[in-house]
């Protein structure tokens, strides 16, 4: 067992649906029923209610591996890691854990907004686990990373959204633990502070840790992890090759249509600089929006609901991948200058972003939809895989592949200038 | 990470394995866990310290509203019930006996509460990082200790203004405070895992420690109490704890058998309270 970090084996968890809607039961209630129906709990029956948030999963993991755990909202990613953290118990099932666990569920666990960032920094070390003495030795190194300087003894309520992640993480990446559980921590905090984080955890992996790291971003799984679990509906769907689950994730689900829409502005993915209005595929020259020509041009279009206040300016990020989760290219729509640079209003605003003919390569290409503000990089809305598309080459001759026929690889194929000429003529002479 | 020490079964024999975590499903009841508390010992000194840093932040008067709160229930006391013949024991003069009374009290009464509310206060650390869960009302009783030394030096002054010497009887101070501690661990733990699940504890505990303090003998003498109800009296543990601190401090009758009832009642009630934690914890968060 000496190399083996984790065993789990038939892990399963239920929930029971009534009290997941309500949690806060009153007393009266449950004394009513122990009254009206004193068995009924203890037979033991299946009820329609019970809700499985996992079943029977099974993996192992050995010592020093990095292994992803991707699906869908509400395939069990989080319940999985709860369990593992021992947050809650499995209802039925086993796992060991072969050595020091750290769990990191949350950027700044522990924080208490009326403390400094010093304080803060003690009580979340100790929360996640480090002791006092291994909180001092690298008490420099975490405000150094964290890059809070004169804030450190200011209260954490008074601190930006990012100073507070950055805090939370250089507390959290410090800490050495044999077998880490991360979860999709990189989701908040400015692109830099992101990448910094990616490069610590990085060598994280490096340094002899087993490491479950659930994530919604494709790129950081394939580029950290050497294998990949991918669950659906509380099952193993695929525990593999980390290339080979992530295809099979980018398969499934709500990344097949090519038009989304929200007519909810409460519910609509956002916060409430900007929320989500639609998302859609438009072909240029008409045709299905599902399957794009590689000549002709598609647009992105992106709707959204901004109530902008005051100098903030929304602005519209699209990412664009390919059926392996490599990311094509981002774009964003500062490159309208006229609107960059126009004043805001609240109300819809409709981005479109023109992709010219001849520019993607053949296959499934999936669009993420940002909304964001800049300096400091917040996200305000976003919709992973919102829509997708497939890129069919048909062409004849007319094409970046003209006459060739073959495996044309490539992630991107643009038509681009060549300048040919001959420069000098007469018979092919060896000289 | 500060990891457990559990059994796996390969050690069933009673060996500890320091590497391995098991996960598993738990039935029914689980053992105290006290060996987990101890190897957390650090983290609950921070929670205590966390809770009392955070609890005089931004006040104005900060640790002085630990003396505040017994002084000025001492007046209010003495200006209305201590005037009534009868209600204090006699020569002791009626502000003495209600502060003696009153500082035992507001250590129960306030831990009692912060415990109580402890867990669903921790929510969000409940929901995002495993530690033994009983080291959240453990800490918030742990922080009002302090507050009960400082609530002490201002008896001291208070004896010290009526001329009263304690007597030898002081060495059982400690124990005494012990015990103040053990029910409201006992009673506070209890609470703060049924709050967990049904929030109408929160309406439950001021009711129940204003009653509490009426049942118990802090603003009148216990020799009020008719004999015939004496042994249901006794089994209030904080009746021994207030009329114990009297005697050690202030002087006056020694209350044995009250003492040792209470002892025994408070400690039974904190095992009963601590099996029932273990019992609950395990669904604290799926359901907080």
């Amino acid at each position: 067992m000496d190399d083996i970090a984790i065993t789990a084996s038939g892990l399963a968890k239920k929930y029971r649906i009534g009290l997941r809607r309500d949690p806060y039961g009153r007393l009266t209630e449950s004394l009513w029923n122990v009254l009206t129906s004193p068995l009924r709990r203890r037979s033991g029956e299946v009820r329609e209610d019970d809700f499985w948030a996992l079943r029977d999963v099974s993996f192992e993991a050995p010592r020093g591996s990095v292994v992803g755990v991707i699906g869908r909202n509400g395939a069990g990613k989080s319940t999985l890691l709860k369990i593992l953290s021992r947050i809650t118990e499995p209802t039925l099932g086993r796992a060991e854990l072969h050595g020091r666990v750290g769990s990191l569920l949350e950027v700044g666990t522990g924080f208490h907004q009326e403390l400094t960032g010093r304080d803060n920094i003690f009580l979340s070390g100790a929360i996640l686990g480090m002791k006092r003495a291994e909180i001092l030795r690298k008490f420099d190194e975490i405000v150094a990373f964290a890059d809070i300087g004169q804030f450190l003894d200011t209260p954490v309520k008074r601190y930006s959204s990012g100073m507070k992640v950055r805090l939370g993480f250089a507390v959290a990446a410090f800490l050495e633990p044999e077998i880490l559980f991360i979860d999709e921590v990189l989701a908040v905090g400015d692109a830099e502070f992101q990448k910094k984080c990616l490069g610590k955890m990085s060598e994280i992996g490096e340094g002899g840790r087993t490491v479950i790291f659930v994530s919604h971003s494709m790129p950081a799984i394939l580029r950290l992890c050497d294998r990949a679990i991918l669950l659906d509906h509380g099952r193993v769907v695929v525990d593999g090759p980390t290339h080979e689950a992530v295809r099979r994730y980018l398969e499934s689900g709500p990344g097949r249509t090519s038009s989304r829409e929200w007519t909810d502005e409460a519910t609509a993915p956002g916060d409430e600089v900007a929320r989500l209005k639609s998302v859609r595929v438009v072909p240029g020259g008409g045709g299905p929006a599902e399957e794009i020509d590689i000549r002709r041009a598609v647009d992105i279009e992106v709707e959204y609901w901004t109530r902008a206040p005051g100098d903030l300016r929304p602005s519209v990020n699209l990412h664009f991948y390919n059926d392996e989760g490599v990311c094509l290219f981002i774009n964003n729509d500062w490159m309208d200058r006229r609107w960059w640079s126009a004043s805001r209003r609240p109300g819809v605003v409709r981005a479109v972003c023109h992709i010219p003919g001849n520019f993607l390569a053949e296959g499934r290409v999936i669009v993420t939809s940002v909304v964001s503000t800049y300096n400091p990089t917040i996200v305000h809305a976003i919709e992973r895989e919102a829509v997708a598309f497939v890129v069919v080459d048909r062409s004849e001759g007319d094409g970046v592949r003209g006459v060739y026929a073959n495996e044309f690889p490539g992630v991107v194929r643009p038509m681009l200038d060549w300048h040919v000429e001959q420069v000098s003529e007469g018979a092919a002479s060896r000289s | 990470m500060e990891l457990s020490q559990k059994r796996t079964p390969e050690s069933a024999s009673g060996a500890w394995n320091r590497q391995v975590v098991v996960i598993e499903p738990h039935r029914g009841w689980r053992e105290l866990g006290l060996g987990e508390i101890w190897a957390h010992r650090e983290l609950l000194c921070v929670f205590a310290w966390r809770d009392l840093k955070v609890r005089y932040k931004q006040t104005a008067f900060g640790a002085a509203w630990a003396v505040l709160q017994p002084v000025l229930l001492m007046l209010v006391f003495s200006a209305s019930l201590g005037r009534l013949p009868g209600v204090g024991p006699a020569g002791l003069p009626y502000p003495l006996f209600v502060f003696a009374g009153l500082v035992p009290w507001t250590l129960f009464a306030s831990s009692l509460a912060g415990a109580s509310n402890s867990l669903v206060s921790g929510e969000a650390i409940i929901t995002k990082v495993y530690f033994p869960r009983l080291l959240l009302p453990f800490a918030s009783v742990g922080s009002f200790l302090l507050d009960f030394v400082i609530s002490l030096a201002a008896l001291a002054v208070v004896m010290l203004y009526f001329g009263a010497a304690p007597s030898a009887a002081i060495v059982w101070l400690p124990l005494l405070t012990l015990m103040a501690v053990v029910t409201a661990l006992a009673v506070g733990t209890f609470l703060a895992a049924v709050n967990v699940r049904y929030r109408d504890v929160k309406y439950v505990v001021p009711f129940l420690v204003q009653v509490w303090m009426f049942a118990s003998p802090v603003v009148y003498t216990s020799t009020l109490i008719p004999s015939r109800w004496h042994a249901l009296y006794a089994l209030n543990p904080m009746t021994g704890v207030v009329d114990g601190f009297r005697w050690a401090l202030v002087g006056g009758p020694r209350p044995d058998d009250l003492i040792f009832v209470s002892a025994v009642v408070s400690v039974l009630l904190l095992l009963g309270s601590l099996i029932y934690f273990r019992r609950v914890e395990r669904t604290f968060a799926d359901v907080i």
